[in-house]
């Protein structure tokens, strides 16, 4: 049996799953990809059939397929708008880590996804290099979002906008963090995700202030490692089951109620993905991503739900404030009432509800790497509906929306601040 | 194989970004909603200006290559997929521009590619409706709309798109632009072209644009539903209401498979030993809607209804209708295949139809769940299989060929709205006559002597 026929024998295997797809189209309405391309092949619709076609050997091109897979957001707008249900996201990301291992992952997603992001330490000690030589290389983009744009590295960064990497990540400004429980009081694991870490560090502070706030103990060992959307993403799969093995490790050391994060994409992954992937660690891990799974929440959910964190009634003077669901967070679990809720806890801020508050921003996490002038239209349509709503503020529970946010708002100069729902909260607390 | 020559000839006219023809592209435009075996086109052209549009049909006739144009691709009768190897798919997504939306003419213009939901939205935002509202409107396109006559929820008492069209522009299979109707209520200039355009199924021409006609919404609605234990009361009370001279907007039928499995699905309470649900709602004034709805619940009740309930506010209603909404979603998860038909009869022989839809799966051990449009006798049974298991599908297709003898000999129609394509061609002559077939070929010979035009749809050329 040749390669191309052993690739599409492991690709029947999801063929269960894609018939189950009726073909009815309805994904073109919500797909953000193909509203802004508008080709059958960048929808669901047209990737499932794309890769049923490489299971049945009636395409011979597995690099075609791999492109295509590849313009893709894995928002999960699709099947959360699916009719028949089809577990769109399932069979995208197996025949993404399939396809990949036939054709070879890309060197330098090797070296990210393999070489630094299973070793934390490394990768810690990478960011902190760079971060002093930022100041060389980037230069400030005069905007409201604080952004920098690095023009001498046009050829590899694109004209991104996008904020400097954090002097001194969270990590080395607490270190190992593991507070005892106060009496009869909760006790959370934080994760605070890579860009939590490294990037949005006044964010994850927020969140830990608020936890201080409402007395909630809290556990962050040294050495987290990034939850694996990336490496999934880019259809490897080891990559991601690594730095999954990691963090499983040092969360099994702690004991607490719940593991709450400020990011859609880590709770998603947590939540959905690292039981599905924790089967390749043997039973006693699977068990405990189960655990783990089980107990894991966006930091808004637990705010409201847990901490019972209510809506104020806005002061006479409050500033408009706007909300922009993220996909993992809405789509994938559900969570778009807590974080608007935990906002208007806040009451020098009114809520006022963009169009299409749940559209994509088009980031993606690694898409935007790759397809960055898409990422950037579809951002536009985003940024307009933002503006249109007269916000002066637009917040979202998930870094990696921040970000796309605040380089679309500082290319259009925007006077429209990006924050997260815990940031807008903390501002009321002492 | 297509000549590269004429690729790049479409290329300069269209850009490359506008001109698909790598083999996962084309392999994406080879299929469409119906349950059909997928045709690979040679290349697809999406024009993006009504000019280029006929600039793509000329060239392509010129070069003898048939042409299927295609919207969203949400066909159910296979009508985008196309004939043959070498056919150009035409997309028209490119052309979706709402030209404008006149208040006092009461009417719009738009292009061929504008998706349904998105004009009526821009039609509701001006305070005015367009009321063809088919189930894949939030994808669908005008053009595909006018090419199928598509229908909706809101048939009965609003009508289907040909209820709307006013004017006309399209290019005929050698390219050359025709115009018919008007802007205006009255227009007799010409043949009636548009009549002949609507369900074509792009045997006839390729639509452009089209004037479409706009209605004031109605003030009020409300939604009333109403179970019984036998599907005959069921249609005695759909006569009924009618007979009372009460046109409702949507009058909407479940059978007791259908609201099995909706419950199983949401576990909404739902009466799972009912035979049907009817779900009618009545638009209209305010005072007319009150006096409507009094009315319909009492021939409900006359007629033996087991339970009525009449929704009080928006959000009850709203919960009314969450079980007809999920009928389709539930019934296509059960089994991986959901073979969709349109099977239509007058609405007195909705009864007979059904019993005949029940007994044919029990015959043929296949599962059905039947719901649609009571109020005008187009019902979706809607068949539960698995494509792969070919002995089984084999079993839904003499299903389906015995449904549609039987809705014939009860004076209905293969099809309500879903067309004819590929997949109802060869009922065609049994619904009309021998004649007919031949008069439409003879007429397609005429307007498409090349015969290029979605070749083996309808009636082949």
């Amino acid at each position: 049996m040749n390669d191309l026929q052993s690739l599409a024998r492991r690709l029947m295997t999801l063929d269960d799953r894609i018939v189950a797809c009726m073909k009815c189209g309805f994904c073109q309405q919500v797909c953000p990809m193909f509203g802004a391309t508008m080709m059958e092949a960048d929808v669901a619709r047209g990737k499932l059939a794309l890769v049923s076609n490489l299971a049945h050997e009636m395409i011979r091109d597995p690099r075609a397929v791999a492109d295509k897979l590849g313009r893709c957001l894995l928002c999960g707008s699709c099947e959360a708008a699916c009719p028949s249900g089809v577990k769109i996201m399932e069979v995208f990301l197996a025949a993404r880590e399939l396809v990949y291992e036939y054709i070879g992952l890309s060197p330098v997603k090797k070296v990210i996804f393999r070489g630094l992001l299973t070793r934390p330490a490394l990768f810690n000690l990478a960011m902190r290099m760079g971060a002093p030589a930022q100041t060389l290389i980037f230069k400030k983009s005069r905007d409201a979002q604080n952004t920098v744009c690095a023009p001498m590295l046009n050829f590899m960064l694109g004209d991104r906008h996008i904020r400097k990497m954090a002097a001194r990540p969270l990590h080395a400004r607490y270190g190992h963090v593991d507070e005892p429980r106060a009496a009869g009081g909760l006790k959370v694991a934080f994760y605070p995700g890579c860009m939590g870490d490294k990037m949005y560090v006044d964010m994850a502070e927020a969140c830990l202030k608020a936890l201080r706030h409402h007395k909630v103990a809290v556990y962050m060992p040294r050495g987290l490692a990034c939850c694996g959307i990336p490496a999934l993403s880019s259809g490897d799969a080891r990559g991601m089951v690594a730095q999954m093995k990691i963090s499983l490790e040092l969360l099994e050391q702690g004991s607490f109620d719940y593991l709450v994060t400020p990011c859609g994409s880590c709770t998603a992954t947590i939540r959905e993905y690292w039981p599905m992937y924790a089967d390749r660690l043997g039973a006693g891990m699977k068990r405990l991503a189960d655990d783990l799974a089980a107990k894991t929440m966006d930091i808004n959910q637990f705010l409201v739900d847990v901490l019972r964190v209510e809506a104020a009634v806005p002061s006479e003077d409050a500033v408009t404030i706007t909300y922009h669901d993220p996909c993992h967070l809405k789509k994938a679990l559900g969570v778009s009432a807590q974080p608007r809720a935990v906002i208007s806890a806040n009451p020098a801020y009114t809520l006022k509800e963009m169009r299409e508050a749940d559209r994509c921003c088009g980031c993606g996490g690694s898409f935007n790497l790759f397809h960055y002038d898409y990422s950037r239209k579809i951002g536009q349509r985003k940024r307009d509906n933002v503006a249109a709503s007269g916000a002066k503020v637009v917040a979202t529970g998930c870094p990696a929306c921040m970000m796309q946010l605040e380089d679309v708002l500082s290319h259009n100069h925007d006077d429209i601040v990006v924050k997260h729902p815990v940031e807008i909260y903390a501002e009321t607390l002492k | 194989m297509a000549s590269q020559a004429l690729i790049k000839e479409f290329e300069q006219l269209l850009g490359k970004e506008n001109v698909f023809s790598s083999e996962a592209d084309c392999q994406s435009y080879s299929y469409d909603s119906a349950v059909l075996n997928p045709v690979v086109p040679a290349f697809v052209v999406r024009p993006t200006t009504t000019e280029q549009l006929g600039q793509c049909v000329s060239k392509l006739y010129e070069n003898g290559i048939p042409m299927t144009v295609r919207g969203a691709g949400t066909n159910l009768s296979g009508g985008t997929i196309p004939d043959r190897s070498d056919t150009v798919v035409i997309l028209t997504n490119g052309l979706n521009r709402i030209l404008e939306i006149n208040e006092s003419d009461l009417y719009a213009v738009v292009e061929c590619g504008v998706v349904t939901a998105d004009f009526a939205n821009a039609v509701a935002a001006k305070n005015l409706l367009y009321p063809p509202d088919p189930g894949s409107q939030s994808v669908s396109t005008i053009g595909g709309n006018i090419a199928e006559n598509a229908g909706g929820l809101r048939g009965l008492k609003y009508g289907v798109t040909k209820d709307y069209l006013m004017g006309i522009e399209f290019f005929d299979a050698t390219g050359a632009l025709v115009k018919s109707g008007s802007r205006t209520v009255k227009c007799v200039t010409g043949y009636n072209l548009g009549g002949m355009m609507i369900q074509s199924e792009g045997t006839l021409g390729v639509i452009s644009t089209a004037v479409l006609k706009l209605v004031p919404p109605p003030k009020a609605s409300k939604a009333i539903m109403a179970v019984f234990d036998d599907i005959q009361k069921a249609a005695e009370a759909v006569a009924g209401i009618i007979a009372a001279h009460i046109v409702p907007c949507t009058l909407e039928f479940l059978d007791n498979n259908t609201i099995v499995r909706v419950d199983d699905f949401t576990r909404a309470g739902l009466p799972r030993d009912a035979a049907a649900i009817l779900l009618i709602e009545v638009d209209g004034h305010p005072a007319q809607v009150e006096d409507e709805a009094v009315v319909v619940e009492k021939v409900l009740k006359e007629n033996s209804a087991v339970t009525v309930h009449v929704a009080r506010d928006a959000a009850e209603k709203n919960k009314l209708w969450e079980a007809r909404r999920m009928a389709l979603p539930v019934l296509a998860r059960c089994k991986p295949t959901t073979v969709l038909e349109d099977a239509t009869v007058p609405r007195s022989r909705i009864p007979a139809m059904m019993k005949a839809i029940n007994e044919i799966a029990a015959k043929y051990r296949l599962e059905v769940g039947t719901f649609g449009h009571a109020g005008d006798g187009n019902l979706h049974p809607t068949f539960l299989c698995d494509r792969r298991d070919k002995e089984e599908f084999q079993r839904v297709e003499e299903a389906v060929d015995e449904m549609f003898d039987v809705a014939l000999k009860l004076q209905g129609t293969l099809s309500g709205e879903h067309g004819i394509g590929t997949a109802k061609a060869k009922w065609m002559e049994k619904e009309t006559s021998r004649g007919t077939i031949l008069f439409s070929q003879r007429l397609r010979r005429a307007l498409d002597p090349r015969g290029l035009l979605n070749p083996t749809k309808l009636v082949g050329i």
